[in-house]
């Protein structure tokens, strides 16, 4: 209740500089938001586009969520989710080569489509949760502060990624790997052939699953129910006998691995291939996701929602109003959350958790 | 003579990094986390930029930028301190409106998504801002230091709830120090625009990030966290000089820092000397 106030209080201070915004410009708040509406829900195109959007969101604030919930700030998920993009893409790109070379030792298991899936799930999964390993180790042997060894392994990881696409990893004279081979369809080739030309994929639904089971193993699993006790209180568990050192690591790893499959809608769903870019900027709007989203699994899948569709938002207004405006409405909207969040659980008596 | 210009080259390009650094060190001896300095930075290099294009003057370009820069330490002091928002949550927000508001300002004032008309700048042969930021270190060292207020910004980022039992206002001391930091850090910023001559769109490139992984590093002391910035400045310049024919080698130089933060990190576990001050992120008492 508390966090639905919060983000109603949030969405009535982006509506309110949506309209100064707008009267900025000269333009009419109401129309604007009519060409907003339009642009999104108003439209079968719109609607997959915001849901495309979504996609990577609710996964990225999935991961910060969860790993938030042991009061861990996993600021890496833009690292995790950069690397394991570009691992599965060239694995995936790897195995096509392979399927095609009949001289090729592994050509026969590589034909098939399950193999193929499964090797590429496994890059996927190694490399987010490798990546979070990191940070994860840093935190719980040395005691070392996770948003500063998240940001600088998102720093490395950019590194990596830079000099592997530049060192044979990319198609000649370019920034992108290889295509992929393998596809998941788009709603559209599915049946839902109202969404035709816009980019969502069953990636969504994968991403739905994933956004459930972190749920479950939040609300259902010993790991789950002992990450609270862990942010509340370090003494307290010791003495209580959980495992923290475990416990955090885990937390990062299951966070790392929500995050590897951030890029997955648009490598395998949209675009076909990775490229060097793809997907920045996830790694804060998670955050951003998980604050408005409280942690709950519906209330991340509409904090998706709503930032996905002021993107989407944005692109449809740029010709009366430039699009960047949204992009301050988007940091306006986390400011605004995280006040009236502290503000209500204070009014309300609630302790703060340092 | 080229080995002299190339060091005021470095220094010029260590700047940014350092200003960035010691307004980190600043706000965080205070006790406030802060990795809003991305957008400090860059929201001072928008403005000395705009301001120098609007009336021709760089001496008003640098003051408003620093004054800007200060602005957003004072939006994130008084959020994380008054309205009592998390630091890392005011910072994550402060970075994005800064970017958006940028990129905002640029389309409205020059019609570009990329960048900004050219500007003059000072013209000098060591910009005044370099100048403006060697100054910051060695005034950063003496005031943290040997000063009453210095003393005061100590004990708050050490132990408010010490600090207060005192008599010191650790709400606005707080707020003065980010301010402050914010303030220096806006230097660095309007030397990262005078140095291209103009503002491009995200310009900043996570350097804000970059001197946050330089404060820890530091320990948290000015001196060593410039120092630093210039090492850094040296590596890049070394990388950039190279043409990415360094290979296999500019990678290493590449990640270098961030390894050696990584390091640093995982050597200033609590109970050694870490450096680290203990009250950061622990808010005031009420």
């Amino acid at each position: 209740m508390k966090a639905i106030t919060a983000s109603l209080v949030g969405l009535c201070a982006a509506w309110l500089a949506f309209n100064l915004a707008a009267l900025a410009y000269g333009e009419s708040p109401l129309q604007l938001l009519v060409i907003l509406y339009r642009g999104t829900w108003g439209t079968w195109y719109g609607v997959g586009q915001v849901l495309y959007k979504a996609t990577p969101l609710m996964l990225a604030g999935a991961a910060v969520a969860f790993a938030l919930r042991a009061g861990l700030f996993n600021v890496g998920v833009e690292g995790q989710a950069a690397l394991a993009g570009l691992g599965s893409a060239a694995m995936a790109s790897w195995l096509m080569s392979v399927a095609q070379n009949r001289f090729h030792k592994l050509h026969f298991v590589a034909q098939f489509v399950p193999v193929q899936w499964l090797l590429i799930l496994a890059t996927t999964l190694t490399i987010g949760c490798g990546w979070a390993l990191i940070p994860a180790l840093l935190k719980a042997r040395f005691g070392a502060h996770e948003v500063v060894s998240t940001i600088v392994l998102n720093r490395i990881a950019d590194a990596i990624i830079g000099f592997s696409l530049a060192s044979g990893l990319a198609l000649r004279g370019t920034v992108r790997t290889d295509d992929v081979g393998v596809h998941l369809p788009r709603l559209s080739a599915i049946g839902l052939s109202a969404f035709r030309g816009s980019a969502v994929s069953v990636a969504l639904f994968v991403a739905a699953a994933i956004v459930l089971l972190a749920a479950f193993v939040r609300r259902r699993t010993v790991l789950g129910r002992e990450l609270p006790l862990i942010a509340s209180g370090l003494r307290a568990c010791e003495a209580a006998g959980i495992p923290i050192k475990r416990r955090i690591v885990q937390a990062m790893l299951v966070s790392g691995a929500i995050a590897a499959f951030v890029p997955l809608g648009a490598v395998f769903g949209f675009k076909g291939y990775y490229e060097l870019g793809l997907g920045a900027g996830v790694g804060f709007a998670g955050i951003a996701v998980a604050i408005l989203g409280a942690g709950h699994p519906m209330g991340l899948v509409v904090a998706a929602l709503v930032l996905a569709t002021l993107e989407q938002g944005g692109l449809s207004l740029n010709g009366r109003i430039p699009m960047e405006v949204m992009e301050v409405l988007r940091a306006i909207i986390i400011i605004v959350v995280a006040w009236a969040s502290g503000a209500l659980k204070r009014a309300l008596g609630v302790a703060v958790p340092a | 003579m080229s080995a002299l210009v190339a060091a005021a080259h470095v220094i010029a390009m260590a700047a940014p990094y350092g200003c960035a650094a010691l307004g980190g060190v600043w706000s965080e001896r205070s006790g406030v986390v802060n990795i809003a300095l991305e957008g400090m930075l860059i929201v001072s290099a928008f403005v000395s930029i705009a301001v120098h294009v609007a009336t021709g003057s760089p001496w008003l370009g640098l003051f408003a930028g620093v004054a800007a820069g200060g602005l957003v330490g004072l939006a994130h002091a008084l959020l994380v301190e008054r309205a009592l928002v998390h630091d890392l949550l005011s910072g994550i927000g402060l970075n994005l409106f800064a970017l958006g508001i940028t990129r905002v300002g640029l389309r409205a004032l020059y019609g570009s998504s990329s960048n900004s008309p050219n500007v003059a700048g000072f013209g000098w042969a060591i910009d005044p801002t370099v100048i403006l930021a060697i100054v910051s270190v060695i005034v950063t060292m003496w005031a943290l230091r040997g000063t009453v207020f210095g003393l005061r910004v100590r004990a708050c980022g050490e132990s408010p709830n010490a600090a207060r039992s005192c008599g010191v206002n650790v709400v606005r001391t707080r707020i003065f120090a980010v301010s402050l930091g914010g303030a220096i850090v806006g230097i660095g910023g309007v030397a990262l625009a005078f140095d291209l001559r103009q503002f491009q769109s995200g310009m900043t490139a996570w350097r804000g990030f970059d001197a946050l992984a330089l404060v820890v590093v530091s320990g948290w002391r000015p001196g060593r966290a410039a120092a630093l910035a210039v090492v850094f400045a040296l590596l890049q310049w070394v990388q950039i000089g190279a043409q990415g024919k360094l290979g296999v080698f500019g990678f290493f130089v590449q990640t270098l820092p961030y390894v050696a933060t990584l390091l640093g990190l995982a050597a200033a576990r609590p109970g050694r000397i870490s450096g680290a001050p203990k009250g950061l992120g622990v808010r005031a008492p009420s």
